[in-house]
């Protein structure tokens, strides 16, 4: 509130960053449509990497060199909650459409109420969850599913665990136990490679045992947007961890003056509570 | 109509304070790079504010164009100058254009350049991610654009974009119609995060929340609006793409899916998103009514809670786009109720407009001139919704002429002339000269006319059962499209009106004061005009002023 509060003269990151994305959307849709241009994508990929890393470098150096005041603080954190709340948003839609799926258009394609005219379309269908056969024999549905009482219930406690111990990172790091904070931020990290690894295999699994691929009706649909769109969340937690530790190993961070840390923190643990949908709406109900 | 008086304000314009030498001070010390790479690099709110106007005002024009393309197409019955294919191109893109490209960039835009000056803060809450936001929009529209020469053309679906016309039907062009609306969207989440904190954080010691102009309320309802509802139109296209390319079915009922799944996606962002388009011109409104009534706002809090229940009431209406599609009769009746309901903030604000009117000190200016028109013409575009939101009467309406008079009247006559006024009020702010009179009120009265002349007819050769989007009609609704067409021309020459009056005003004309309009009381008009680059950098205290509105 004294005017101290810091607006930066000018910088190149932002309008390189959107040249980035452009370059990295463009690729990929070349990629999709016309099958080339896997350079111009990976090049744009790289691009968006290199100036996110340019860019925060940025913030960190002037946050080290105390230009941010407690005003810049709370616009980071307004800044950082409704990032995440935009997030919850996105998953909303993803859930949502399971729970269409599941309640309304399955039901409808099999006769139930006021919308089973639907039934004329395939009038041998059977609705079922998770949907094995479905209406169109020209799509085949998944031979099997993935059982949640397995590596879905290890992720599970993967996760969580990697919840409890981040949290017990951030309380040593309040308390000043650097070396307390970075042992069980690295614990963190682990637990967190370690769900990717076994996320990794059950989509081996999924696809080579179970038959449940992204072309096998709407199971198969759902199962990986849902869970695709989560391991890439805990890929990009898994990153800013890193980062987290990096910058503790570098001595930064003091007690009352590590944001960065904390966004982290909330970040993994919303993909912690989006995982738990997940396990609770994708595997075992 | 026309006022015999002087403009008021150049009654006033000797009691005004001019501080513009202060102004060139503060201007010397900006020493940032020049040129092209000045507005590339910009971290200030006010020149990112300009690139997203300009941005804006060229989306606008370019839109308009698809859209005198579709006029002069419907003309005449028959199939007169261009293919249907290119016709359905040229509506598809239309929408998106104006929705994606200009209404919204133009309320960003007057956000970006008025929140933080009215706020009382040196600039917005994020100033790097400020620019981001800015400089992903000509990256998407370039794609979206680029559409137009891909081999199959552009989208050609309409701008809703319905599975499976859009995934099994689409042109392959689709994959980068995706990707554009990507990176709009996420420009748009990005601004509005930044909307939210600096409305939140920034603010003048002793401006409570209660205190804020309402065109910092509405935006702030707005932000948390897009906050909600892009996120959720990024996994309905990002699913659109799985089904395109990764054989997914998502919209596909042999798999299992649903097409219907994709209405409810979309719409559940759609109809907040007209809301989006729509707010933020309530706040201009309630700025400049009373600043040309020369009374404070009738009902600033009611104004405040109008808004945040019509906030709200948008994410429990989606369904009434959909009235036609099969529903149950449940959900037909509650959304249509909940559709009604929203007639009821919206009368509140409407009612307050008229009230602050009421035994005012009225003259005419410009930006008045279209605020009053904004009152007058969104009103009956929202008697118009009314008649929609009722079931048995939309299974009439749907898909025809009827919903194309009605959401212009609120997106042309409201959220355009809006955003017009808007800008003939803040004028004499960011250039310091007050616009054109003479040339604002040619301006004003030829737009009135082409746009009741364009969209008026369409009510009638809607109701008589002309669909949307065919580019041919039967014979007896040949008169009701000549009209619409000549008006629609008419509409799309006069705002080169607009530009010359920018133009003008840029260059020169008549000096404005700190306060360019007498009746203007916020505290934009406490900083000289034009405003330096800038402002605020220690925050003005509030906290001795006395409770301002209540």
């Amino acid at each position: 509130m004294s005017g101290s509060y810091y607006v930066p003269e000018t910088s190149k990151w932002p309008a390189l960053g959107s040249a980035a994305v452009g370059l990295m959307m463009i690729g990929m849709g070349v990629v999709l449509v016309h099958g080339v241009g896997s350079l111009v994508l990976g090049l744009g990929t790289v691009a968006v990497l290199a100036v996110m890393w340019f860019w925060f470098r940025d913030v960190v150096i002037e946050s080290r060199q105390g230009l941010y005041d407690a005003q810049m603080d709370r616009s980071f954190r307004w800044g950082m909650g409704w990032f995440i709340f935009s997030e919850v948003m996105f998953f909303a839609a993803f859930f949502g459409t399971l729970y269409y799926v599941r309640v309304f258009a399955l039901p409808w394609l099999d006769g139930e109420g006021a919308k089973g005219i639907a039934t004329l379309l395939w009038p041998d269908f059977t609705a079922s969850w998770p949907l094995m056969n479905p209406p169109d024999s020209s799509i085949s549905g998944p031979r099997d599913i993935v059982s949640p009482w397995q590596l879905p219930l290890v992720n599970t406690l993967f996760l969580v665990a990697s919840s409890i111990t981040l949290t017990v990172s951030h309380e040593a790091l309040k308390e000043g136990l650097r070396a307390t904070a970075r042992n069980w931020l690295i614990v963190t990290l682990a637990l967190g490679a370690c769900f990717l690894v076994v996320q990794g295999v059950e989509y081996y699994e999924a696809y080579t045992h179970y038959g449940i691929t992204l072309d096998a009706g709407i199971y198969g649909s759902t199962f990986f947007l849902l869970t695709g769109f989560h391991g890439f969340h805990v890929t990009v937690g898994v990153v800013t961890l890193a980062v987290m530790l990096g910058r503790i190993l570098k001595g930064h961070f003091s007690r009352d003056d590590h944001f960065a840390f904390e966004a982290g923190a909330w970040y993994w643990h919303f993909v912690d509570v989006v995982w738990i949908g997940l396990f609770l709406f994708v595997y075992v109900f | 109509m026309a006022p015999k008086l002087p403009p008021q304000h150049t009654l006033e314009q000797s009691s005004a304070t001019t501080t513009a030498g202060q102004a060139q001070e503060h201007d010397h010390h900006h020493g940032g790079p020049t040129g092209i790479k000045r507005w590339l690099l910009t971290t200030n709110h006010k020149e990112i504010g300009t690139l997203y106007l300009l941005f804006s005002l060229s989306m606008f024009f370019i839109g308009g164009i698809f859209a005198l393309v579709v006029r002069a197409e419907l003309f005449q019955p028959g199939l007169q100058l261009v293919e249907p294919e290119f016709f359905n191109q040229m509506t598809t893109m239309h929408g998106l254009i104006m929705v994606f490209g200009a209404v919204m960039p133009a309320f960003v835009g007057l956000a970006n350049w008025m929140i933080p000056l009215q706020v009382g803060a040196p600039d917005m809450a994020l100033p790097r991610l400020n620019n981001f936001s800015f400089w992903l929009l000509p990256v998407a529209f370039g794609l979206l654009l680029s559409t137009l020469f891909m081999p199959g053309g552009a989208p050609n679906f309409g701008w809703t974009f319905y599975a499976p016309l859009s995934t099994d039907y689409g042109p392959p062009s689709t994959t980068f119609f995706i990707f554009s609306l990507h990176i709009a969207g996420i420009s748009s989440i990005l601004g509005a995060i930044n909307i939210i904190a600096t409305i939140l954080n920034m603010r003048a010691p002793g401006m409570r929340m209660m205190d804020m102009p309402l065109f910092v309320w509405t935006w702030l309802i707005t932000a948390f609006l897009l906050i909600a509802v892009m996120p959720v139109l990024a996994g309905v296209i990002t699913m659109m793409l799985m089904d395109i390319n990764f054989g997914t079915s998502f919209f596909d009922a042999g798999g299992g899916g649903d097409p219907v799944l994709f209405q409810h996606l979309f719409w559940f962002f759609g109809h907040p998103e007209v809301y989006i388009m729509i707010l933020p011109a309530f706040g201009i409104v309630s700025a400049i009514v009373p600043a040309f009534a020369r009374k404070p706002l009738f009902g600033y809090a009611s104004m405040v809670y109008a808004t945040a229940s019509i906030a709200i009431l948008s994410f429990l209406v989606w369904v009434h786009h959909m009235f036609v599609v099969g529903l149950p009769l449940a959900a037909e009746l509650f959304f249509m109720y909940t559709t009604m309901l929203i007639a009821v903030p919206t009368g509140v604000k409407v009612f307050n407009w008229v009230t602050t009117l009421f035994r005012g000190s009225i003259t005419f200016e410009t930006p008045m001139l279209f605020a009053l028109a904004f009152i007058v013409m969104f009103t009956i575009g929202g008697f118009s919704g009314l008649m929609l939101a009722i079931v048995p009467a939309d299974f009439q309406y749907h898909d025809t002429y009827f919903v194309v008079a009605h959401f212009h009247y609120v997106l042309v006559p409201g959220a355009v002339f809006a955003i017009i006024a808007g800008a003939y009020y803040w004028l004499p702010k960011w250039t310091g000269h007050y616009p054109d009179e003479r040339l604002g009120r040619w301006h004003f009265w030829l737009s009135v006319i082409g746009v009741n002349l364009t969209f008026f007819p369409m009510h009638f050769s809607g109701l008589a059962g002309m669909p949307r989007r065919i580019p041919d009609y039967a014979l007896q609704f040949a008169d009701f499209n000549m009209v619409s067409s000549i008006g629609g021309f008419i509409f799309g020459v006069s705002q080169l009106l607009f530009i010359a009056v920018l133009i003008k005003c840029v260059r020169g004309g008549e000096k404005a004061p700190a306060k360019a309009w007498d009746g203007a009381e916020d505290l934009e008009w406490t900083v000289p005009s034009p405003a330096p680059l800038h402002t605020f950098e220690t925050p003005p205290d509030l906290t001795s002023q006395a409770p301002q509105r209540h």
